[in-house]
C-alpha cells in the first residue's frame, strides 16, 4: 500500500505532475477574483472564505480524472488490481497521495492567499481546508473509479462530484467564518468520506476492470 | 494446477465460447489460438479473475474465489504497465515492493534486468522506450513478481527476433520450475506446449 502512495506522491511532484498544476491554478483563480470585484476590502473579506473554498475544490477535481485513468490506459491498474494490497487499499493509498499533492499543498498556499483578500486572520480558513480538503479527495475518487474507462471522463467527472461536494463547501465556508457549529459538521463529513470511499472506489474500479 | 470447467463466456450479449473446459497441469504452458474476436484475451480476464464467466467454474490449485485467484496470477497484458515518467528500474522496483517479494529488492530488479537484456537502460525513462522494450521491461516483471500461474496476451508481440528467444526461454524456465502459463498468441511460441483454438 505504500508503495502505491510512494509512487503517486512522486508521479505528481514530476515534471507534468498534477501538484504545481493544482496549485497554480488555485494561485490563478483565487487572483482573479480580486480583479474582477474590485478593490473593496471589505467586500473580498466578505467573499473571501466562499471564493477560496470553490477555487480549492475545482483546482483539487482538476487531476482527479487521472487518478485512476493513468493507470489504467497503460496497463498499471491491472496489475495493481492483481497485487497483494486490496483494492480498497490501494483506493486509500491513491487518496492519500492525491491529498498529500493537492489539498495539502493547497491548504498551505492559502494564508498567502487570504493576504490578497484582506482577511486579517486566515487560521479559521487554514484548519477548516486542513480538515475538509481530505474529504474532497475522497469523493472525487469515486467520481474518478467510475470514469476511469470513459475517454474525456474529465468533463463528467465534475458532474458526478461537485454535488456531493456541496456539503463540504458549505460547512468548510462556513467554518472559515467560524460559524458555530460548522467545524465539527466539516470534520464529521470529512471523517466519513475518507472512510467509507475506499470500499466505493474500489467498488467502482472492480466494475470496469470486469467490463 | 489451473482447471476451467464448463466455462461459458459472454462479450456484449454474444456467446464467445460455451461449455470450455480444460486444464493445464503444474509445470506445464498452454498456447491459446483463434482467430480475432474469438474471446483469447476475455478468457485470460477470466482466468485471472476480473471478468466473471456466465457459467462454469475456475480453479486453480484448490483456489476458485476470483480475488484469491489473482493473488497467484503474474500479468502481461496488451499494454504494458510502464509509466512515461518513471526509469525501468524505478518500475521495477515499485512492483516489487507492490507484490512484497524479496529481501533485497535491488538485487533482484537487476537480476531481472539482466535476464531480459535491459541492464543497460535501467535508468532510462519509459517514455524512450520502442514498444519491444517496454515488453522487455513487462517480462521482468512477471519474472521479478514470481507469481505461480503467467496469464499472457500476445507476450511475442513487438519484440525483435532474439526477444521472442528471450521470451520463450523465460516461459519455459517458469514452467520447468513447477509454474503454470497460458499464453495468447498468434505466433509459434517454441515450447513443446499444448494448443488450445477458439472458433
Amino acid at each position: 500500500m505504500s508503495a502505491i502512495l510512494f509512487r503517486d506522491v512522486r508521479l505528481a511532484a514530476r515534471a507534468g505532475g498534477s501538484a504545481m498544476l493544482a496549485l497554480a491554478f488555485f494561485a490563478a483563480v483565487a487572483t482573479l477574483v480580486p480583479l474582477g470585484v474590485g478593490a473593496d476590502l471589505r467586500l473580498l473579506a466578505k467573499i473571501a472564505p466562499g471564493v477560496l473554498w470553490v477555487a480549492a475544490v475545482l483546482a483539487a477535481l482538476l487531476a482527479l480524472d487521472r487518478l485512476f485513468q493513468a493507470d489504467f490506459e497503460d496497463g498499471s491498474l491491472d496489475v495493481v488490481a492483481l497485487a497483494p494490497p486490496s483494492l480498497e487499499a490501494t483506493a486509500f493509498a491513491k487518496i492519500a497521495a492525491h491529498w498529500l499533492t493537492t489539498g495539502l499543498p493547497l491548504t498551505l498556499l492559502s494564508p498567502l492567499l487570504a493576504v490578497m483578500f484582506g482577511l486579517e486572520t486566515s487560521g479559521a480558513l487554514f484548519v477548516s481546508l486542513l480538515i475538509g480538503t481530505p474529504a474532497v479527495s475522497a469523493i472525487g475518487a469515486i467520481g474518478a473509479g467510475l470514469t476511469l474507462s470513459i475517454r474525456r471522463g474529465g468533463l463528467i467527472l465534475p458532474l458526478i462530484v461537485l454535488p456531493l461536494l456541496a456539503p463540504a463547501v458549505i460547512f468548510g465556508a462556513g467554518a472559515a467564518q467560524e460559524v458555530a457549529g460548522a467545524l465539527p459538521l466539516l470534520a464529521a463529513f470529512s471523517l466519513v468520506a475518507c472512510v467509507l470511499s475506499p470500499f466505493a472506489t474500489a467498488a467502482a474500479v472492480r466494475l470496469n476492470l470486469g467490463s | 494446477m489451473l482447471a476451467v470447467e464448463d466455462v461459458t463466456g459472454l462479450r456484449g450479449g454474444r456467446v464467445l465460447f460455451r461449455k470450455l473446459s480444460f486444464t493445464v497441469g503444474a509445470g506445464a504452458a498452454l498456447a491459446l489460438e483463434g482467430a480475432n474476436g474469438t474471446g483469447k484475451t476475455s478468457l485470460l480476464r477470466m482466468l485471472a479473475g476480473f471478468l466473471a464467466p456466465a457459467a462454469g467454474t475456475i480453479r486453480f490449485g484448490a483456489v476458485s474465489e476470483p480475488e484469491e485467484r489473482g493473488r497467484r496470477v503474474g500479468w502481461l497484458g496488451h499494454h504494458d504497465a510502464v509509466k512515461p515518467q518513471m526509469t525501468v528500474a524505478e518500475t521495477l522496483f515499485f512492483f516489487a515492493r507492490l507484490h512484497g517479494v524479496a529481501d533485497d529488492i535491488p538485487g533482484d530488479v537487476r537480476a531481472a534486468l539482466d535476464a531480459v537484456g535491459l541492464a543497460r537502460l535501467a535508468d532510462l525513462p519509459g517514455q524512450y522506450l520502442s514498444a519491444g522494450q517496454k515488453k522487455r521491461v513487462a517480462l521482468a516483471r512477471l519474472k521479478l513478481t514470481g507469481r505461480p500461474l503467467w496469464l499472457m496476451d500476445e507476450p511475442l508481440a513487438s519484440l525483435d527476433t532474439a526477444g521472442k528467444t528471450l521470451a520463450s526461454g523465460l516461459i519455459a524456465a517458469h514452467c520447468a520450475g513447477g509454474g503454470v502459463a497460458v499464453i495468447a498468441t498468434h505466433e509459434p511460441l517454441g515450447l513443446d506446449c499444448a494448443r488450445l483454438v477458439l472458433s
